[in-house]
């Protein structure tokens, strides 16, 4: 079954289009990442599938809407926002108590049992934590809920680089199995790549890219190419070449790797220059068309 | 005899053929009026600190007090328990007043920081519906804060009471008119009664304060205060008449008129200073219904905003 099915979702603030038509699906036990630049409509789209926002289109999270079945909705998702939702003034037993007290599918020891791993003590107040411990305590809150969906929306902003490395592993290790689902935002992609499953562009309210890492493996290419063969490489009509070191890196799209095995070192392009291929390509030739 | 195959099936008849999923009992409405209460401690404190001000003020008067009360020859309730029982309902009104400005200040607040701080973020990741959200904050100032205050003024009470007594036995007096002679019960019933009918009677303000904090995005107390106002001034200058004035006045002022019988007040011979409650009255009072009618619509608009509004 799909975890999350939108067809032709939009969005519309005053003269600003926030969702475009957004068609995504996504599988059960699957990691994806939605990634896209500031303003793409990625929190948007996150916040139509916890049901935060109203939408027109279609959307079923879970085989649920989740605008009119919400509450429902609430006891199978979870989310981290990012780091500073925490309210300031609870104290960690605060916390432990009122998640239990509400939540039917918590598990207070597993919480406790993440807990007892970390420096944070029962008795502090959230303000006094720093921001690594507070995304600590939010990770060991939600970890300990049984959840099927877990939505990560930029979890380690503002983190330093060992919590944000700790945050993914905890994540992959004690939490994810093939029942549940994760979707995450960030713009720190080079530290997901090899947990995601899944990956999806989004820019201006649009699904520019969508397809499992696999896919996107079998059809992406960046090849340095060898200097005899530049004209020919060019002729392939790369999505986009760069200078490193004096040699031209290309990135072809819809090749075989039969094709483009003779015009240098093939590799399996990283998020971060598909991404910068796909998305700043296009934001390029708009810059272009509208200078 | 039972053998192993007799039980054997019926076990595994018994035997689920699947886990059920492991569910915790949630009690939702109870545990958001209890985070309420850990986020806004001055719903305790407050009251509690007012109680203490006006015991410490009365120490100082009672050991002043005690110099007059030597030269009496007998303490007589009739004629100086009005002078010693009089606090008693004027030590309550400090405390009373100080929960109702916490209440204020609590519902302004209520659905405004949450949103501030963006931590509605987090409530709203829990299966905790808007309405019961809303509905353990408006349960605040309507029952959590006049069962805290009554609690307070009845243990204020008998400090004074205490107070009292060892100052007449310390100047050799008896003490037992003073507890046999002051209607102490009819002291806390009627002061329970007030906080009862007045809470429901501000209800509708309760809800407009909450509504204005869920719909504010800065400055809630003046949204609440500012637009009555300015109506109330442009109905002055465009009609010349004052009835939403004399409508919100109604609403800030004629609870208590409302609830007690005022005739005897003002023919005075109020016993003890105590106003004489009116259940009868107050109950079939349209204000009071009418009044309700506001607060629910006020409540079910603040559960629409807090539903309907884009986090950010």
């Amino acid at each position: 079954m799909a975890c999350i099915e939108a067809r032709g979702l939009r969005r519309v603030f005053g003269k600003t289009v926030a969702l475009d038509g957004v068609d995504l699906s996504v599988g059960e036990g699957r990691i994806l990442g939605l990634i896209g630049p500031n303003g793409a409509g990625k929190s948007t789209a996150l916040n139509a599938i916890l049901g935060l926002t109203q939408y027109q289109g279609d959307l079923k999270v879970l085989g649920r809407d989740p605008w009119t079945q919400r509450d429902a909705l609430m006891r199978d998702v979870c989310f981290i926002a990012d780091v500073a939702v925490l309210p300031r003034w609870m104290r960690v037993w605060q916390a432990l108590d009122y998640v239990a007290g509400v939540h039917p599918r918590f598990d207070r020891q597993r919480a406790e049992g993440f807990l007892a791993r970390t420096d944070i003590k029962r008795t502090s107040k959230v303000r006094e934590l720093s921001k690594g411990m507070v995304t600590q305590l939010h990770l060991a809150l939600v970890m300990a809920i049984d959840a099927r969906l877990l939505v990560l929306d930029e979890p380690t902003l503002g983190l330093d680089i060992l919590y944000r490395k700790q945050f993914y592993d905890t994540l992959l290790n004690d939490y994810f199995d093939h029942s549940r689902t994760i979707i995450v935002t960030t713009h720190q992609v080079e530290e997901i790549e090899h947990i995601l499953t899944d990956l999806a562009f989004i820019d201006h309210g649009r699904i520019v890219l969508n397809g499992s890492m696999e896919d996107l493996a079998a059809r992406y290419f960046e090849v340095m190419v060898n200097p005899d063969q530049i004209e020919t490489a060019r002729a392939f009509k790369p999505i986009k070449e760069r200078q490193v070191f004096g040699r031209s890196i290309m990135l072809f799209d819809h090749l075989s790797r039969e094709q483009v095995a003779p015009l240098g070192e093939v590799h399996t392009p990283s998020i971060a220059d598909l991404f910068v291929a796909v998305i700043g390509g296009q934001q390029g030739a708009r810059q272009g068309a509208s200078a | 005899m039972s053998s192993p195959s007799e039980t054997a099936p019926m076990t595994a008849f018994e035997a689920p053929a699947l886990p059920a999923p492991r569910a915790n009992a949630t009690r939702p409405l109870y545990w958001s009026v209890r985070r309420e209460l850990w986020e806004h401690r001055a719903v305790f404190i407050a009251p509690l600190v007012a109680a203490a001000v006006v015991l410490f003020g009365l120490l100082i008067s009672a050991i002043r007090l005690g110099h007059h009360l030597t030269n009496l020859p007998r303490f007589d309730p009739a004629q100086d328990g009005g002078a010693l029982a009089l606090p008693f309902d004027f030590a309550a009104l400090p405390v009373m007043a100080t929960g109702l400005i916490v209440a204020v200040f609590y519902c302004l607040g209520a659905l405004h920081n949450e949103r501030r701080d963006r931590s509605i973020l987090f409530w709203k990741s829990l299966p905790v519906s808007d309405l019961t959200a809303v509905l353990a904050k408006a349960i605040i100032p309507l029952v959590v804060l006049p069962l805290v205050t009554i609690v307070i003024v009845c243990a204020l009470h008998l400090f004074m009471l205490l107070i009292g007594t060892a100052t007449l036995i310390a100047h050799g007096l008896d003490p037992a008119p003073f507890w046999t002679e002051v209607p102490w019960l009819r002291v806390e019933m009627t002061l329970l009664y007030l906080l009862v009918s007045f809470s429901l009677w501000y209800a509708p303000i309760y809800g407009w304060l909450l509504l204005v904090s869920a719909w504010a995005r800065r400055a809630p107390f003046l949204w609440a205060v500012l637009p009555p106002l300015a109506l109330c001034l442009l109905e002055r200058i465009a009609f010349d008449t004052s009835n939403l004035g004399e409508l919100l006045s109604y609403r800030l002022h004629g609870g208590f008129s409302e609830a007690f019988d005022v005739s005897d007040v003002h023919a005075g011979h109020a016993s003890m200073h105590l106003p004489t409650m009116d259940p009868a009255q107050y109950l079939s009072s349209p204000g009071l219904w009418i009044g309700l009618v506001f607060a629910a619509g006020f409540l079910a608009a603040a559960v629409w905003m807090r539903r309907y509004r884009e986090p950010t």
